[in-house]
């Protein structure tokens, strides 16, 4: 009964999560939106520039986009872009990668990367990264 | 729309004359202060710093040299008419100046500068028309003052942080315009980020 009891109450509290998690995502998703703006000088999503293409992101090799003339220091890397190490690069870029031709000073705060970090995980599901 | 002769008024009566005059002036900021660290400059040259400062001007160039060429596809695109068209060339001109400090910078920090892409992707596809190329210019304009906002405090030089901060304020000046030719809220907030 007890093991029941708990098995219900897990149930409720993980749908009360997803059913606020939702727009707190939106939410995330919309401010990453704008934060990405500053990346706009030198990115895009769907197509090379002074930095590689963003869609293809999650999962990808640093370093590996086909054509793109990476550094030595972003080809040696040895990174796989997930959240947990965009996070960590975009907070000092050419620390974390020293010899990184990204020479942004980076996010020093960690909401606007989580943001940036969630718009970007959205992104790449959508039409725009399909193609 | 007003700001359109408002725009007018600042290029008046000969827009591309006018432009040269004040791009000269918008420079010299920049220009005097790698002037005046040039011996500075040949000094460090090879050295980690230099090296560091050489790959920052040449991100930033990349960037400029890309811009150049937004430009030219927004003045040829047949959608810019007067006097948007002579913003568009106003603009591309600074640009074409800011790249050209920046090479002769990296030279003289004993780098070479990146060169011009053979070929630039852009999204034509959605340039339809005159406020399409605007806003088109407005966010890479933006962008650029973000990525000069980004590399300014990691310059190992002080001289050559201010030349990007010099340029910085061009940037910014170009986005606001772009933003008032649109109708949008020129200076949109009290900071940039």
């Amino acid at each position: 009964m007890k093991t029941l009891a708990a098995l219900v109450f897990g149930i409720c509290a993980t749908a009360a999560i997803a059913a606020t998690s939702a727009p707190a995502l939106r939410a995330q998703i919309k401010a990453g939106e704008a934060i990405y703006s500053r990346c706009l000088a030198c990115h895009a999503l769907a197509y090379d520039r002074t930095g590689p293409r963003h869609c293809g992101l999650f999962g990808r090799h640093a370093g590996s986009v086909k054509g793109f003339p990476y550094s030595e220091a972003m080809k040696k890397s040895d990174i796989v872009w997930n959240a947990k190490t965009l996070d960590r690069f975009l907070a000092n870029p050419t620390t974390v990668v020293r010899g990184t031709t990204m020479t942004y000073a980076g996010i020093t705060d960690a909401e606007e990367r989580r943001d940036l970090i969630a718009y970007l995980k959205h992104v790449n599901d959508t039409p725009e990264c399909k193609q | 729309m007003s700001f359109l002769y408002s725009v007018d008024e600042t290029v008046a009566p000969n827009p591309r004359r006018s432009f040269l005059g004040q791009s000269g002036l918008l420079l010299s900021g920049a220009a005097v202060a790698l002037l005046a660290g040039r011996d500075a400059l040949a000094a460090s040259k090879g050295g980690e710093s230099s090296v560091a400062d050489v790959r920052i001007l040449n991100t930033a160039l990349g960037a400029e040299l890309e811009a150049i060429s937004a430009y030219q596809l927004g003045a040829e695109s047949g959608l810019l008419q007067k006097p948007a068209l002579d913003l568009a060339v106003t603009f591309q001109g600074h640009h074409k100046a800011h790249a050209d400090l920046l090479q002769k910078t990296i030279f003289k920090l004993g780098g070479q500068a990146v060169e011009p892409k053979k070929a630039y992707t852009f999204p034509t596809d959605k340039l339809k028309s005159q406020a399409d190329v605007l806003r088109f210019a407005a966010m890479l304009e933006k962008g650029a003052v973000s990525a000069y906002l980004g590399a300014v405090p990691l310059f190992g030089n002080r001289e050559l942080a201010q030349a990007a901060a010099s340029i910085l304020g061009d940037e910014a000046m170009h986005w606001a315009v772009l933003r008032n030719a649109l109708g949008e809220a020129p200076v949109p907030s009290a900071f940039m980020s």
